[in-house]
């Protein structure tokens, strides 16, 4: 008998009920609700006069609506109604149906994909869901994780299972050690940027090699994160020491006997070494550049040090009129190196890059330079046990002098719901996920980068090789 | 939910790759806390000028497609975020089928829970049904879900899959959370395993 993979371990350990034509019965640990994909959910179990199954499995907390300035003032400053009536929705339904919920000002509201690992919520082996598509995120604790619609939360919510098929398996090894100024960020676009935005549809990716290996757990979620970018299902690093060193002792995560039963448990689920994946390529990151994308799809990668594609050296028309069109919205002419695109905004923030270590990079970068004049630069930390942490590291300070500006956690410019959003035409060297058409506010053209290159573009105002910036001191 | 059985409508044309969930319904219009309403938002930012108005090259801006029941895309349709608001937009505008070369997972089975049918079909087929929209009004197709046959106006047909419970679901308009609740024992006898692993 052949081997396992890491998923499939998770799946066969969840298998509730399987039918014989494929769809299957799991059942589901753990379930993260946010304001914006709940209200429907949750009307509905009201609707059916039904009621969750198990609400002490199921964590909620407000992060795409709310703002990240002026929060003392509660949910009553909420200056937009319709934000203010969805978070307040949240809290009600919480309220109602007996869920944990980590309101506006507790300190541990932030982005419910930081939030949730912070509270140790997230531990490996278990399935996770919620209405949200960066859900992948949790993935670097070795957990299934995915997002999933308003349907299907509400299904959980009154079922604690999904009805799912089974995805395949698709292994991206990458060696190679990883050069200081490549970060987990870089080798995420590099990954989505090779096997493009549909490259993982129909899979779930288990990223392993070296590379990976010696990221921190930050790392693996920045990573993991970006799974859904490639359009896999979820992204799935095994558990190690680092997974557990992070878990021990969070509020969530078992203690005492129960802790070292399921960290026996978790030392099984590593893929075996006989595994038979789907699907496998292996990349090495020891030659990777700094990363930043050209277009309007994640996919759009090239390197620092390049420049603007060229549609008309592509063969293939519906590509070619798919890069005019992005060209066009981003405002580039083809062959504009990289370097000289200069910018307005820069965001660091979001369910990608927002926590500590990476406002740590981001700092280190900023410190002792200042934004330039016709840019603004913001930086929201992913939760406020983040932020807190950071203003004790001296961060705050770091970032402040610099001329950026020290916002409240939550999604913030990553999808602009907030009042956090780009002016048409305006361009953003941006940590977040997404460079689609008005993601970051209508007509606004975002490139997605680390949070070193998104400092460095702040202070510099264009993109900059880091490489450079690093050798300049 | 809504059953889906035998559809004859307007085919819209949207030859363009990688349409995200984004493009589908933005932001702005997720503070809602209905399902319905959406409609009028479709595609807003390629639909409306930032003033308001048509764009008269939008396709469902044109007299041909705004009857459209139908919409031909380009590869992985719905990629990005699981915002169930965008089949939600498609249905209240009176999209009831999709079809592509490929479209993302959450948005895929997303349709299946709003009585949207999103069909897959290989290149050529796709080519096909894109140029067929494009001559407008008189471009009606014919799906039947039973048959899993799509008819072209020019009386062609091509046949498409689709998983057996999921065509099940769409034609009797069934609601999966009751079908779950039938195997209610069977995730009571899953729970008490649970106690073997308690930070579960």
């Amino acid at each position: 008998m052949t081997g396992t993979t890491l998923y499939d371990k998770i799946w066969d350990a969840h298998l509730v009920d399987a039918d014989s034509d494929g769809n299957s019965l799991l059942y589901i640990d753990r379930h993260l609700v946010h304001e914006v994909t709940s209200p429907q959910a949750f009307e509905g179990l009201r609707m059916a006069g039904r009621t969750p199954r198990a609400p002490h499995k199921t964590l909620a907390v407000a992060d795409h609506n709310i703002p990240t300035t002026n929060r003392a003032g509660g949910l009553d400053a909420i200056d937009d109604p319709e934000s203010r009536l969805q978070i307040e929705t949240l809290e009600k339904n919480c309220a109602e149906f007996g869920i944990d919920y980590l309101p506006m000002d507790d300190i541990r509201q932030g982005i419910v994909h930081v939030a949730g690992p912070e509270q140790g919520f997230t531990l490996p082996g278990l399935t996770i869901v919620c209405g949200d598509s960066h859900t992948s995120t949790h993935g670097a604790f070795g957990a299934l994780a995915h997002g999933i619609g308003t349907s299907e939360v509400e299904h959980v919510l009154a079922t604690q299972t999904l009805i799912q098929g089974k995805a395949k398996n698709f292994r991206i090894n990458v060696v190679g050690e990883a050069p200081d100024y490549i970060t987990a960020k870089d080798i995420a676009l590099a990954i989505v940027g090779e096997i493009g935005t549909a490259g993982g549809t129909g899979y779930v990716l288990e990223y392993a090699g070296p590379a990976i290996e010696a990221l921190s757990i930050e790392g693996r979620m920045t990573l993991c994160n970006m799974s859904i970018e490639a359009g896999a299902r979820a992204g799935l690093v095994a558990p190690d020491e680092k997974t557990y060193a992070f878990l021990e002792g969070r509020a969530k995560a078992p203690q005492g006997a129960d802790w070292d039963k399921a960290v026996a448990c978790w030392r099984t689920l590593a893929s075996d070494a006989d595994a038979v994946f789907d699907k496998e390529i292996t990349m090495d990151a020891s030659d990777l550049p700094p990363l930043v994308t050209w277009g309007t799809s994640p996919q759009d990668v090239i390197s620092i040090d390049g420049a603007v594609p060229n549609p008309a050296e592509i063969k293939d028309e519906a590509r070619r009129k798919s890069t005019e069109r992005a060209l066009d919205y981003m405002g580039l002419t083809a062959g504009t190196p990289m370097q000289e695109v200069a910018i307005d905004r820069v965001f660091i923030g979001s369910c990608t890059n927002s926590r500590i270590e990476d406002l740590r990079a981001a700092a280190a970068i900023a410190k002792g330079k200042t934004v330039v004049d016709s840019v603004s630069a913001m930086v929201v930390p992913g939760s406020g046990l983040i932020k807190l942490q950071a203003e004790e590291e001296g961060l705050d300070k770091i970032f402040i002098e610099a001329g950026f500006e020290w916002r409240e956690p939550g999604c913030s410019m990553c999808l602009a719901m907030n009042a956090d959003k780009l002016q048409p035409g305006e361009r953003c060297a941006s940590t977040s996920n997404r460079n689609f058409e008005g993601r970051q506010g209508r007509g606004g053209r975002t490139h997605l980068v680390s949070p070193e290159m998104a400092a460095a573009a702040a202070v510099t105002g264009h993109f900059t090789d880091i490489r450079n910036l690093k050798a300049e001191g | 939910m809504q059953k889906f059985n035998q559809l004859t409508g307007i085919a819209a044309p949207l030859d363009i790759l990688n349409v995200d969930t984004d493009m589908i319904i933005p932001k702005q219009f997720l503070k809602t806390i209905q399902r319905s309403g959406l409609g009028k938002n479709l595609f807003d930012e390629m639909r409306y000028t930032p003033d308001g108005q048509e764009v008269a090259d939008f396709v469902l801006n044109q007299a041909a497609y705004r009857e459209a029941e139908v919409l031909v895309a380009g590869d992985n349709f719905g990629c990005g975020s699981s915002r169930e608001h965008a089949p939600w937009a498609l249905l209240d505008f009176g999209i009831r089928c999709v079809i592509s070369t490929s479209f993302a997972d959450i948005f895929y089975n997303n349709c299946f829970k709003n009585g949207i049918l999103p069909i897959v079909l290989p290149q050529a087929d796709v080519d096909k049904l894109m140029e067929d929209a494009k001559r407008g009004a008189n471009a009606t197709v014919t799906i039947d879900l039973e048959s899993q046959t799509i008819q072209g106006p020019d009386g062609g047909t091509i046949a498409f899959e689709v998983d057996a419970f999921r065509k099940k679901c769409l034609l009797e308009g069934l609601d999966d959370i009751g079908l779950t609740l039938q195997k209610g024992d069977a995730i009571d006898a899953y729970e008490t395993d649970l106690a073997e692993q308690p930070w579960r």
